[in-house]
Order: C-alpha cells, then structure tokens, then sequence
C-alpha cells in the first residue's frame, strides 16, 4: 500500500469518527424530544403534520402496534412504488418517454426502495422517468432510511424503561428522524455535490456532437424489429457511425445526498456512484464516502447517550471499526496487488504517482484503487450498496470482502437504524453465550436476556443466512438461475452468491454481470429482500417490547461490564463465528477457489 | 392493523409532497442559482454549440487525439445515454481477449514506444464514460500525438501538463489529465500555429 493511499484512509475514518460524535449526541436529543435550537421553526411543522394525520404524538404504542403501523406505513409505500412505475409511460416528467415498467420488475424495485436495500434489477435512465424517481425512489430513500431509524429508536427507548408497556410512537420517530436528521443533511449534502458537478435539472437529456465520429458494429434488425440471423443462425452485424453523443441528465444530486446518507444506495444512473455525474471528483467521493457511513457510526453515540453511558455506544463503535479497518486493509492489498494476467501481458501495473496501477478493470481514473477499495468495503459494512467500482470485476479476494462484510448481517456500522438494531442483537447473544460460560444470568445495560429475547435473536440472525443460502441453492441448480450468469466458472456462482447475500440482507450492491432483470429473479429476490427486512423488524420490536416491560436491575459483580475491550472481543468473536461458520463453505467454493486459480496461473 | 391505515396513507401523501416534491425543487433551484454551470452537468460550449461535458469522456481512436479509458458501454464506445462497466471477472477468458486486443492496438499505433502501457489504458473504466486518464498513460501516448501533429514533444508534454489535475488538497483521489479538453486544446493548438 503506498503512503498517499495508508493517508487517504487514515483521513477518512477521522473524520468519520470526528463528526460522528457531535451528530450522535445531536440525535439523542432528538430522539429525547428535545428540541433543537437552530431548528425551532420546524416544530410547526412537525406539529401540523400530526394534525393532519390524527396522530397524538404523546401517545405510547405498543409493539406490536408499534410494528402494525410500521407494517401498513411501508406497504403503502411498497404499492405506491409499484403503481408509479406501471403507469410511468401516461404521467408527467417523463421527458425520454420512458414506457410502463414491467411487473415483475416494478415489484422488485418497489420492495427494494421500500426494504432500503435498492437493489438495482432496474437501469436507471434507461428505465425510470424523472417523476418515478422523484415521486417514488427518493420519497422511499427517506421513508425507508427513517423506517429503521424509528425501529432503533424503540429498541434504544426499551432499555431505559422499566416495567412499561410502551416503546414510544412509530409516526413520531419516523417524522422527527425525517425532519431533523435527513432532510437538513440532505439539503446540505446535495448543494456540496452539485458544487463538485453532480447534475442536478429537470431539463432533458443533452445531444452533444462528438469530436471523432464513432464507428461501432450493433446488431441489425428486421423492419418487424427481430434481429436478423444470417445463414449460420448468427447475428448480422451492421456498421454504424455515431456523430453525436446524448449525455442523460436529470435531479440526481438530491437523490444521491439521500441514498449516500440513508444507506439505500440505489443509483439514479445506471452504474451508480462511478459516473461521473453521480460522484465527479475525488472531493465529491470522499462527501459520499462520509455519508455512507456517518448515521451508521453516530447512531453509536446516540445510543450510549439514551442508555445513559456513552461507553456502552463507544465499544460498538469500536467493535465495528476494528472490523472494518481489518477487512479493508485486505481489499485494498488485493486490488492494488492486482490481476496477475495483466503483468504476464507485459502491462505497467505499478502504483505511482502518476499511475494507480494495480487492477483497473472496471474502476474510474479518478478514484484509482485506493478509493475504489475504501468504498467497496464501505457501502458493504453500511447497507448502502452503491458502488463507484465494477465488484464484479475485482480480484477474487478483492470481491469476498464487500461480499463477506454483507454477509456477516450488515452489523459493521450497516445500515441507518438497522446495523445498530442488529448489533445489539448481536450483543444479547454475546452476554447470553459468556452468562452461560459463568453460570450466571445474563443481562445487558440492567436488563435480564431470558428465553424470549434470544429466540426473538435467534430469528434475526437467521432470517438472513437462510435466505441467502437457500435463494443461492435454488438459483444454482435451476436453469432460470444459471441462466443470468455472465461470467464462466466459478465466477458464475460468486455472482449468484453475491445476488442473494446482497438481497437477504438489504444491501444493494451487485456483481452486475449477472442478468437480473427476469421474472425469476425479479421475484426471488425481492421475497428475499421482504424476509431480511421484516422478519428482522418485528422480531427487533418484540425483542424492544420485552425488555421495556422488564424491570432494570443494578449492575452487581456478577455482571459481565459491556463497555470494556473484553466485551468488544466478545462482541467481534460472536459476529465473525456466525458470519464464518455459516458462509466459510460456500465462500470456498466461489473467490476462495478463483484465488487459488488465479495466483496459479491458470 | 384498520386504524393505522389513516395516518399511514396521510403520512405517505405529505411525506411525499416534502422529500419527493419540495425537496428536489428546493435543492435544484438553489442549484441553479448557486452553481448555474455544474447543476446543468458541466456542458463544454465552443463557439455558442455543446461540444460536451467536461465530466463525460468521449470516444477517441485517431491517432492524432489522445486516447482514453477502453469503454465497456453498449452499442458504442462512451454511450452516455446507457453508462455500464464490462463486469468481467479477472479470470475471465473475454478480459484476456480484450486486454491483449488492446495491447496490440497500442502497440501498433507507435511501434517505437518501447515502455510498458499503463494499465488503466488497456482496462475498461467503471462508468464506461471515466472523462480522465492517468498522467503516466496520457504522456505514454505523447509521442504518437506528437509525431502524427508535427509538433515537438516538449509542446505536447507542456500541454499535458496544463490539463493535469493533481490529488485534491494534494491528498485525495489521483492524479488525472482531462482527455476531452486536453484533445480540444490540442486542435485549438493547431488553429494557433495556422494563423500564425
């Protein structure tokens, strides 16, 4: 790794952690119904909201009403998404005239924005007009990042009750995380990426003539629009010579300030955070880089602050960094150490500073691999899953890092709200595994962990792992499945692989080779991005039910602290053995094997 | 689960009408206003007409133009209509193909190049539509560029040099030559030297 490379890093998790303190302390007294200063004009707002939904904002809800209104709130949204798309081609803001969306794709982008996983089976300026995007994509950007704010909310509100039958009020968790943490970040976001030259208009796109005329081959087609074949059944090819370019343009930079801040992480263009009008300089990159990974750290800070011990958030925190540092320092290594194919070639694959070197292969000048690698393991630790690199075309070990940080839960940092949420969990089964160790019960932040809590953690933890396991089965061994691969060997089933784990656990990012725009993946995949998100939820709320009707016991010497580097070892060991024992065989046979083979030469 | 179906559907309706409708109006008016020229994607105007955008690479295989990133994108070369990355695998037969196609493109356009290509000229970029190059693949091209223009190569390296940006705060991302104005300055350069 060079100097310029170890500083880049070093620079960027300072940050990080620099701001995420003030924001995490900021969002605590949100979450306490404290008011901010600055922001006190926007309680009228926020109050007349609730007028105009009958919600009585003191009133308490329980879980499982708690978990209704999450369920119908996000339905609603779910539909709205769906319905957007179907009936595109008649509506408003559809300069490209884009047609109606199909509805297997419609219902797999709708459950992707609505489950804040924005998986990308969609291409999109190829795909959505303006209003879908707006109306539909940027709304559940918001709705679904404030979704998991809420649900965290609840779960951090449990701990500091004591025999309650309330965990606070869903409308008004989702409407404060929307009007007081995303919406002012946004703004604020979206101007400094325009200032970089992220586009940001409604006007059309632009027709440019080219200095050099293209010439290029495409397939040629029939006057009833079949492709023709010639006599050997292949292709006719027809030259053609392009003099313009049509360079697409719309209101990006609103919706990527949201989907970096929010973890969602679906693309307003097609290949996402590496065109360079998402994401145009290095400046732009390390703004997006921040967001990604900025509410996810802080929510840290927030927690220790509402249970009262801010320790208790920082080795979290601390648990997750260490992670993180470990599986990026891998990635970086093995793109920068490169492809061995291209030295055989005889190509200049040394970092200087004038070259990136290393594997280029579907990354971008600008963000060489450094940048490349620091966002890969970024928006895989954060559920984000925007991407400013080709995943799919990283070196095998390169590719099981963003694949392995997903699999593991998206608990390192993850997503707004739910990497926390699913943290903690983690952290009732790490209490619960060492209480069984010394013969004592086990309790957390003064809270008895007993049967249900660990049944309830149980669910979330596996919910995940079986989704992606089983989704990766039935694609491999059906032909609807194997049909979408791209690239041949085993690189085939790392894509598949990869598919699943990205939609069983909300995130987003993809081997783009795989074709998944089919019915049959289309469907798969969103059921799988339903299971991660809900059956994670309700089980987390249930879990946020149960230990704020329990009453909070004094911390005594039996009490395993929860804030010392011990328990940040136990907190990581309980992670990495159930990420490793459920995945380590089915990693083997994808990059593990295409490592072995590549450093062999063959 | 009947009686939150009011304040959902009236929560979805105004939270849309505030971060799907106010929101990006908000943002793309103080856009207009704040960054006229960036929010409308950095277009490149010579003469009154778009000749590009500054942040969107063109394709180039004259050898009289500097040549950029390979582009991966369908059914040409920098389509910026349909951005995409190749998404091949590393150990993929295609990149192989490619890579070696390349190689021996490059290697016919100046034979007496005799130092190793960089390897961002022989991979394709993520985008498909990457604006930059790095400074080590740009000057590897200075003398097919000066050769084919009649210039000397010291003008040709003087005005890569002018198109180099470094890392940001000397710290962030990487160095980076902007192949799409450097190739305008190069014809803009002849226009120079032919009224003279």
């Amino acid at each position: 790794m060079t100097t310029n490379g170890i500083l880049q890093l070093v620079l960027y998790l300072s940050v990080l952690l620099l701001l995420a303190w003030p924001l995490g302390l900021y969002m605590a007294s949100i979450y306490g119904k404290q008011q901010p200063s600055g922001l006190r004009w926007v309680l009228p707002v926020e109050r007349s909201i609730y007028r105009l939904c009958g919600i009585r904002e003191d009133e308490e809800m329980s879980w499982t009403r708690y978990a209704a209104a999450l369920l119908v709130f996000n339905l609603a949204g779910l539909l709205a998404v769906y319905w957007l798309q179907r009936f595109q081609a008649g509506l408003p803001f559809n300069p490209q005239g884009m047609a109606n969306v199909t509805p297997d794709l419609s219902f797999n982008t709708a459950v992707s924005f609505a489950s804040n996983t924005n998986w990308q089976a969609y291409g999109g300026e190829t795909t959505l007009s303006y209003l879908t995007q707006m109306l539909g994509l940027t709304v559940q950007n918001f709705l679904s990042a404030a979704t998991g704010m809420a649900v965290l909310a609840a779960l951090m509100r449990a701990f500091t009750r004591k025999e309650a039958s309330g965990i606070g009020n869903f409308w008004v968790d989702l409407v404060r995380s929307t009007l007081y943490v995303l919406l002012p970040l946004s703004l604020v976001l979206s101007l400094l990426l325009v200032s970089q030259g992220v586009v940001q208009t409604f006007a059309p796109s632009q027709n440019v003539s080219l200095l050099q005329p293209v010439h290029y081959e495409q397939p040629a087609t029939a006057p009833d629009g079949q492709p023709l074949k010639d006599a050997q059944g292949q292709p006719v090819l027809e030259k053609q010579t392009a003099r313009e370019q049509t360079v697409a343009l719309g209101p990006a930079a609103s919706q990527v300030a949201i989907k970096q801040l929010g973890t969602n992480g679906g693309g307003f263009f097609n290949v996402n955070s590496a065109h360079p009008l998402e994401n145009p300089t290095p400046l732009s990159n390390f703004l997006e880089l921040l967001a990604i990974l900025l509410i996810p750290a802080a929510l840290c800070i927030t927690f220790g602050r509402l249970v009262g011990d801010v320790r208790q958030g920082g080795a979290i925190l601390a648990a997750m960094t260490i992670v993180f540092v470990a599986l990026l320092a891998l990635c970086v290594w093995s793109e920068q150490s490169g492809n061995p194919l291209f030295e055989r070639l005889g190509v200049a694959t040394q970092a200087s500073d004038h070259s990136p070197g290393g594997n280029m292969e579907g990354k971008e000048s600008r963000f060489g691999i450094v940048n490349s690698a620091l966002w890969a393991t970024a928006t895989t630790a954060a559920s984000n899953g925007s991407v400013n690199a080709m995943h799919d075309s990283f070196t095998p070990l390169g590719g099981l890092v963003p694949m392995w940080m997903i699999q593991l839960g998206e608990v390192i940092f993850g997503g707004v709200g739910s990497g926390l949420y699913g943290m903690i969990v983690f952290a009732l089964v790490g209490v619960f595994v060492s209480g069984l160790m010394i013969g004592r019960t086990p309790e957390y932040l003064g809270k008895k962990v007993e049967a249900f809590e660990m049944k309830m953690a149980a669910m979330v933890i596996l919910t995940p792992c079986v989704a992606v396991l089983l989704g990766t089965a039935v694609a491999v061994v059906s032909e609807a499945g194997r049909a979408g691969i791209a690239n041949p060997g085993i690189h085939g089933f790392s894509e598949i692989l990869y598919a699943f784990s990205s939609a069983g656990n909300n995130n987003g990012s993809a081997f783009g080779g795989l074709t998944v725009n089919t019915p049959f993946y289309n469907i798969l995949l969103g059921i799988a991005m339903l299971l991660a998100r809900y059956w994670v939820i309700v089980p987390v709320l249930a879990i946020a039910g149960s230990l704020a009707s329990k009453k909070s016991i004094p911390p005594s010497a039996g009490t395993l602290p929860t804030h010392t580097p011990l328990f940040v070892i136990l907190l990581i060991g309980t992670v990495i053995v159930v990420g490793a024992l459920t995945f380590l065989p089915a990693l083997a046979l994808g990059p593990i094997v295409e490592h072995v083979q590549m450093i062999n030469g063959q | 689960m009947f009686k939150e179906l009011k304040p959902a559907l009236s929560m979805l309706i105004l939270m849309t009408i505030l971060t799907g409708i106010l929101y990006p109006a908000l943002v793309t008016g103080l856009a207009h206003l704040l960054f006229p020229e960036e929010s409308a994607g950095s277009l490149l105007r010579v003469n009154g007409q778009v000749v590009g955008s500054t942040l969107i690479g063109q394709p180039f295989s004259d050898p009289r133009y500097f040549w950029g990133r390979p582009s991966a994108t369908a059914p040409m070369p920098y389509n910026a209509a349909a951005s995409g990355g190749s998404n091949l695998g590393p150990m993929n037969p295609a990149l192989k193909e490619a890579v070696e196609a390349r190689i021996s493109t490059l290697k016919a356009s100046d034979p007496a190049q005799k130092q190793p290509i960089p390897v961002e000229l022989v991979t394709a970029s993520g985008s498909g539509l990457d604006p930059h190059l790095s400074p080590a693949a740009v000057l590897w091209q200075a003398p097919r560029v000066a050769r084919v223009r009649g210039l000397s190569e010291q003008a040709v390296r003087e005005l890569i040099e002018r198109h180099t940006s470094g890392r940001t705060f000397g710290l962030l991302g990487e160095p980076r030559v902007n192949i799409l104005t450097l190739n305008l300055a190069l014809d803009q350069h002849r226009l120079q030297l032919s009224r003279l």
